[in-house]
């Protein structure tokens, strides 16, 4: 079957078999790899992207369920070059070690953010909850949803080291 | 992991799909949120030779309110309830449920239809739909009926629902005296089903006793199940402390849970019990000073 779908912006035509997940679609046949599977049963959220703007996991929702829509991977955060301020907080609070749910920690973060850009600890912890991390211990990826949320509504370079030295406040 | 192979059907009206369905009856599936659907098709538990999305049926989203009555579409997704702010006064369950549902992408896509046609004994729709009262919409080639939910569950993964019928709304009325309600589960892990779970509805008269009650619960029996004694027992009484013990005592009664990888059924019996008399508090102090005065 025939679909066209706009993935980070620029849209891809392609013949699938209706059976295609989108995780695979996104990655075999676009090479975008940043989109991982680890159970492909519905329960990490490795493969988490957006669909029209809310998050799902890719390995249950089929490529031909995005026909005429708009998909946003892990790839279609950084902009000109510039890691967006999530990825960059990944990076400072230490989010990640294996790095294999990060794309979906990414994409989770990203949704929960367009929807309340101030979420307290208790809200990422929750927004996050469909997305599991064998390594970190979910510290570091709390502090940094913290972090990114202080940089996406502007805050000074001090505070932000600061919260990423010590953690947020519970304000 | 995928599927075997299927034929991929997008119908966008509610009378092509019912169309398909009677086409194609046995080999064919509907897929709503997918949520179940495709993890079943992906592990082979099931392989449908059509596959009737009717994700693009604009008749089966959203909600809307007819003489006392709200309507929820069929494609109405977990999450789309969780967050109707203008539903939490009269319709209190639904958001109240829908949070405890799997976790937040999951609620992106299941849709409760979906859940309800699924009829997984652990499905918090069940519960919270006994709470409130609901009647499922169903619509086949020969028209629309509304079966009261104690009727929809047959057994597990089976409804009342015929082989050429579709979920496409549940109704639920609106409330008229003071009401609240409150969802309880416990779960192993976030996100999973429960190991037991309750919902319960409340609605005063004016003055301040129990006018109409609903107690729910799932994942203690074959089908989510109704705690009729406890319900019984509420009705015409103030929600008293002395109430409330009663009450609560009689809520496993009506349950009928098994020993597994959850929890024993004593465990779950017990865990009832404590949710029935938690939730009941809570609903008193709510409802308190809201009787008469609004
Ligand atoms: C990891 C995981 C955890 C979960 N945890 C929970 C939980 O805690 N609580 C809970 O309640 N659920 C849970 N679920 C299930 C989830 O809520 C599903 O969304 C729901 O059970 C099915 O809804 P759906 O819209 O996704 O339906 P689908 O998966 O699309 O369909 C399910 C079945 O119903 C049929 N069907 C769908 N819509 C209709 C309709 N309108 N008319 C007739 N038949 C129809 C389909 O043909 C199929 O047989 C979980 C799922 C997963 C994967
Ligand atoms: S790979 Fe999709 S949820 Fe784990
Ligand atoms: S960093 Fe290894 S799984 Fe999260």
């Amino acid at each position: 079957m025939k679909i066209r779908v706009k993935v980070n912006g620029r849209w891809y035509e392609s013949d699938v078999e209706p059976r295609t997940l989108l995780a695979y679609w996104l990655r075999e046949d676009l090479k975008l790899t940043g989109t991982h599977i680890g159970c492909d049963t519905t329960s990490c959220g490795a493969c988490t992207v957006l669909l029209d703007g809310k998050a799902v996991k890719s390995c249950t929702v089929l490529a031909v369920q995005a026909n005429g829509r708009e998909v946003m991977t892990v790839e279609g955060l950084e902009r000109n070059g510039q890691l967006h301020p999530l990825q960059s907080a990944f990076w400072e609070c230490h989010a990640l070690q294996c790095g294999y749910c990060t794309p979906g920690m990414l994409m989770a973060s990203y949704a929960l953010l367009q929807e309340n850009p101030n979420p307290t600890e208790e809200e990422i912890r929750e927004g996050l909850s469909g997305n599991i991390c064998r390594c970190t211990g979910y510290m570091n990826i709390v502090k940094a949803v913290q972090t990114a949320a202080r940089k996406m509504s502007g805050e000074s370079q001090e505070a932000l080291e600061e919260v990423a030295a010590n953690g947020a406040s519970a304000d | 992991m995928f599927p075997n192979a299927f034929e991929y059907e997008a119908p966008t009206s509610l009378d092509d799909a019912i169309r398909l369905i009677r086409e194609h009856g046995y080999d064919a599936k509907v897929l709503a949120g997918g949520q179940s659907l495709l993890p079943m098709m992906k592990l082979r538990i099931a392989a449908p030779a059509v596959l009737i999305d009717i994700n693009g049926i604009d008749e089966l989203k959203g909600w809307r309110e007819v003489d006392g009555t709200l309507r929820i579409g069929a494609m109405t997704r977990h999450a789309e309830l969780e967050h109707a702010r203008e539903l939490a006064d009269s319709f209190p369950l639904l958001s109240r449920t829908a949070r405890w549902i799997a976790d937040p992408l999951i609620r992106n896509r299941g849709t409760i239809g979906g859940s309800l046609a699924h009829a997984d004994p652990g499905a918090d729709w069940g519960a919270a739909m006994l709470a409130a009262g609901a009647r499922i919409e169903a619509r086949g080639p020969e028209g629309s009926r509304l079966i009261p939910v104690d009727e929809f569950f047959v057994d597990t993964f089976a409804t009342s629902l015929n082989e050429d019928e579709l979920v496409v709304a549940v109704h639920i009325d609106k409330p008229t005296g003071p009401v609240a309600a409150r969802y309880m589960k416990l779960e192993r892990k976030a996100g999973d089903f429960a190991i037991a779970a309750l919902g319960v509805q409340v609605e005063l008269d004016s003055n301040g006793r129990v006018a109409k009650a609903g107690i729910g619960m799932c994942a203690c029996g074959p089908i989510p199940l109704r705690a009729t004694k406890a319900e019984a027992a509420l009705i015409g009484q103030p929600l008293t402390d002395e109430t409330i013990k009663t009450v609560s005592r009689l809520v496993p009664e009506d349950a009928d849970p098994t020993d597994d990888l959850r929890g024993s059924a004593e465990y779950k019996r017990d865990l009832l019990r404590v949710f029935a008399s938690r939730a009941l508090h809570e609903i008193a102090e709510e409802l308190k000073g809201k009787v008469g005065g609004q």
